[in-house]
């Protein structure tokens, strides 16, 4: 047991493609404490998506050990995981991922009808959340009728809707122009303010910035651990 | 996730894609209105058929002398080839299983009331021939088995008579002439229609059999109280085959039949007789059934090529919702109800326009149509069996969909 809020341990991840064995993760430990604010940076295929799987409970390691919040996660089912990650983990994406022809609403409430709680309840915590991200006023629009910092002030109020323990953002501004990704930025960091883990992959140093800690990947490995 | 969130994101995502539901949705509807339609016509068919066989009594034997396979052989010389009352009454007293039994002569005969003629059949029965073909008056009475012993002058006539000799009024209590014979109307039998050749069965008129023979028709067949047929009505719970043997030996012996030698009389069992002559007519019925079976089956295959189109095209949506803390069957069980409402609705749109189909085709009066309720369930339950068992595979392959390659997928 560690004091750790993610503590991981030697972490490999190798997948097979044909005859080719490719090494996306060479060994990585780390642990990143209850409230912390940390860029996962690198370049493309440095293993940096893989990892944010791995502590978003998306993936599974082939070897060593993941520890969140006191669950350990390499021996999970395919369906444990699921509950794992609609309990733990609350998702940004950089195509926002919002279901079309859907109010604003709805989408923001999606991961609460995966954890059997009520119509009216979803419907309350959505708003609560949509308003939180300066939404309140666009609750019945659908996605098509929202601009791209608003869609993914959406996806923000989805991923906070069922309180995670983590909040994991895949390069949460990479489909927005400078002003709109400093927005979202915004509201990350008034999120952390409030006490929020939150993981952000990134490649741009300044989107890093916002966060108090920076981890580089290269080659499967960690080159970089700076606060 | 409870079944009625799961059934709400599933009609959800049909009403995003109407168009495409609608079409999907389409050869279901085909499908179950042709299977509708086709159970209806063959069940009609073998609706007249029982009909026809009800007409005729159920149950009933046919004796007759002379083999109807070797033409009208007489036996040996001495023996008489027409059947007499004794015949009847050894039938009722020694055969078990046998509920009625009655003797029958008939011939032409004129009859005259009020200065109106009209030529016709006349029938003499005995007091349990009614009972032998289930038919009887629709009004006033019929024999008593005294007016058939002592020839009283009586008579029942058939809806067709009483037409054309009285028209609408009533005709029980009137005296007709029959022949040069005045006899009194004592009952009008219920309608019958036609006969499967096209006979007029109304157009008839019964007395008892010794009125007949010996008023009427007076024929010297040269046999005491002969009869030319005798019906035979086996009893509901008797075993025909056996009761049909029973007869066959009780009339060899009667006849003087050599063990070995041709039976110079026959036995039919009419009821058997037009199943077998219909049995090629329910045939075709069944094949049109399992044609249109077939056509719903095309539209199962149709709704699983929908719904692998549906799964491919929402892989995105499919990752985002297992990101989200869905499980596999909560994947799996969407679009399960997705293909199943489909089919559902399919098949209720199929249901009412097949019984309109069949209401049609019924109001054309060129088939007998007959739409039971059954097919309601014969449909819903058709329609939701072919959305589970096509919709299984595509909501299966969803279901087991890679979170992270599904989230990628472009």
């Amino acid at each position: 047991m560690s004091s750790a809020l993610i503590h991981c341990r030697d972490l490999t991840r190798v997948y097979k493609m044909g005859d080719n064995e490719v090494h996306a993760l060479r060994g990585v430990s780390v642990d990143i404490q209850r409230g912390e604010y940390v860029a996962i940076m690198g370049s493309s295929g440095s293993g940096k998506s893989t990892f944010m799987n791995m502590i978003g409970a998306l993936d599974r390691p082939t070897s060593g050990t993941l520890e969140i919040d006191g669950e350990k996660l390499e021996g999970m089912k395919p369906d444990e995981l699921a509950a794992f990650r609609g309990r733990r983990v609350g998702f940004v994406f950089q195509q926002f991922n919002l279901l079309p022809r859907t109010a604003a609403v709805d989408n923001a409430s999606l991961p609460l009808v995966y954890s059997g709680i009520s119509a009216a309840e979803r419907k309350q915590r959505a708003e609560a959340r949509l308003t939180q991200v300066g939404l309140g006023e666009r609750m019945d629009h659908h996605p098509s009728q929202l601009s791209g910092g608003q869609q993914q002030r959406v996806a923000i109020a989805r991923a906070l809707v069922n309180d995670p323990t983590i909040l994991l953002a895949d390069e949460p501004t990479g489909a927005l122009d400078t002003q709109t990704s400093e927005e979202i930025l915004q509201i990350f960091d008034a999120l952390n303010r409030d006490g929020m883990t939150i993981i952000l992959v990134t490649h741009e140093q300044d989107v890093a910035d916002h966060a108090r800690r920076q981890i580089v990947f290269r080659d499967g490995q960690i080159i970089e651990d700076r606060t | 996730m409870n079944i009625f969130a799961a059934i709400r994101v599933a009609l959800t995502a049909l009403r995003v894609n109407a168009l495409r539901s609608a079409l999907a949705m389409l050869g279901v509807v085909i499908g179950v209105s042709a299977v509708i339609v086709m159970v209806s016509v063959t069940e009609g068919a073998s609706n007249a058929i029982e009909e026809q066989i009800a007409s005729f009594g159920a149950n009933l034997l046919i004796i007759r002398p002379g083999s109807s396979a070797f033409g009208g052989r007489r036996g040996g010389a001495g023996t008489a080839t027409f059947m007499n009352d004794e015949d009847v009454e050894a039938i009722r007293n020694e055969i078990d299983g046998i509920a009625a039994v009655s003797g029958e002569m008939s011939g032409t005969s004129t009859f005259v009331a009020d200065g109106v003629n009209w030529s016709t059949r006349i029938q003499g029965v005995h007091a349990e021939y009614f009972e032998t073909r289930d038919w009887f008056p629709s009004s006033g009475r019929t024999f008593y088995p005294e007016e058939v012993n002592s020839g009283a002058r009586v008579v029942l006539i058939g809806q067709t008579l009483a037409r054309e000799l009285y028209g609408a009024s009533d005709p029980i209590g009137q005296i007709v002439r029959v022949g040069t014979t005045p006899m009194e109307i004592i009952g009008v039998m219920s309608a019958k229609g036609q006969s499967s050749w096209g006979q007029d069965q109304d157009d008839v008129a019964l007395a008892p059999i010794n009125t007949v023979r010996d008023r009427i028709l007076g024929y010297d067949l040269g046999v005491r109280d002969p009869v030319f047929t005798i019906y035979a009505e086996i009893d509901a719970s008797a075993n025909a085959d056996m009761v049909t043997a029973d007869l066959e030996d009780l009339m060899r012996l009667r006849r003087n039949i050599q063990p070995g030698a041709e039976d110079d009389f026959s036995v039919n069992n009419l009821g058997e007789f037009i199943r077998a002559r219909n049995e090629t007519e329910s045939q075709l019925g069944l094949l049109l059934a399992a044609a249109a079976g077939i056509s719903l089956l095309v539209g199962g295959i149709g709704i699983m090529n929908i719904m692998l189109v549906s799964t491919t095209e929402r892989t995105r949506e499919i990752g985002l919702r297992l990101a989200v803390g869905a499980k596999r069957a909560d994947i799996r069980n969407q679009f399960l109800i997705e293909s199943v409402v489909l089919c559902f609705t399919g098949g209720l749109l199929g249901l009412l326009i097949g019984i309109g189909g069949a209401a049609y085709i019924d109001s054309l009066d060129q088939f007998p149509i007959e739409i039971q309720p059954t097919v309601a369930f014969i449909a819903i339950g058709a329609s939701a069996f072919v959305g589970i068992f096509f919709g299984f595979y595509p909501a299966h392959r969803a279901s087991r969909l890679d979170p992270i390659e599904a989230l990628r997928f472009e």
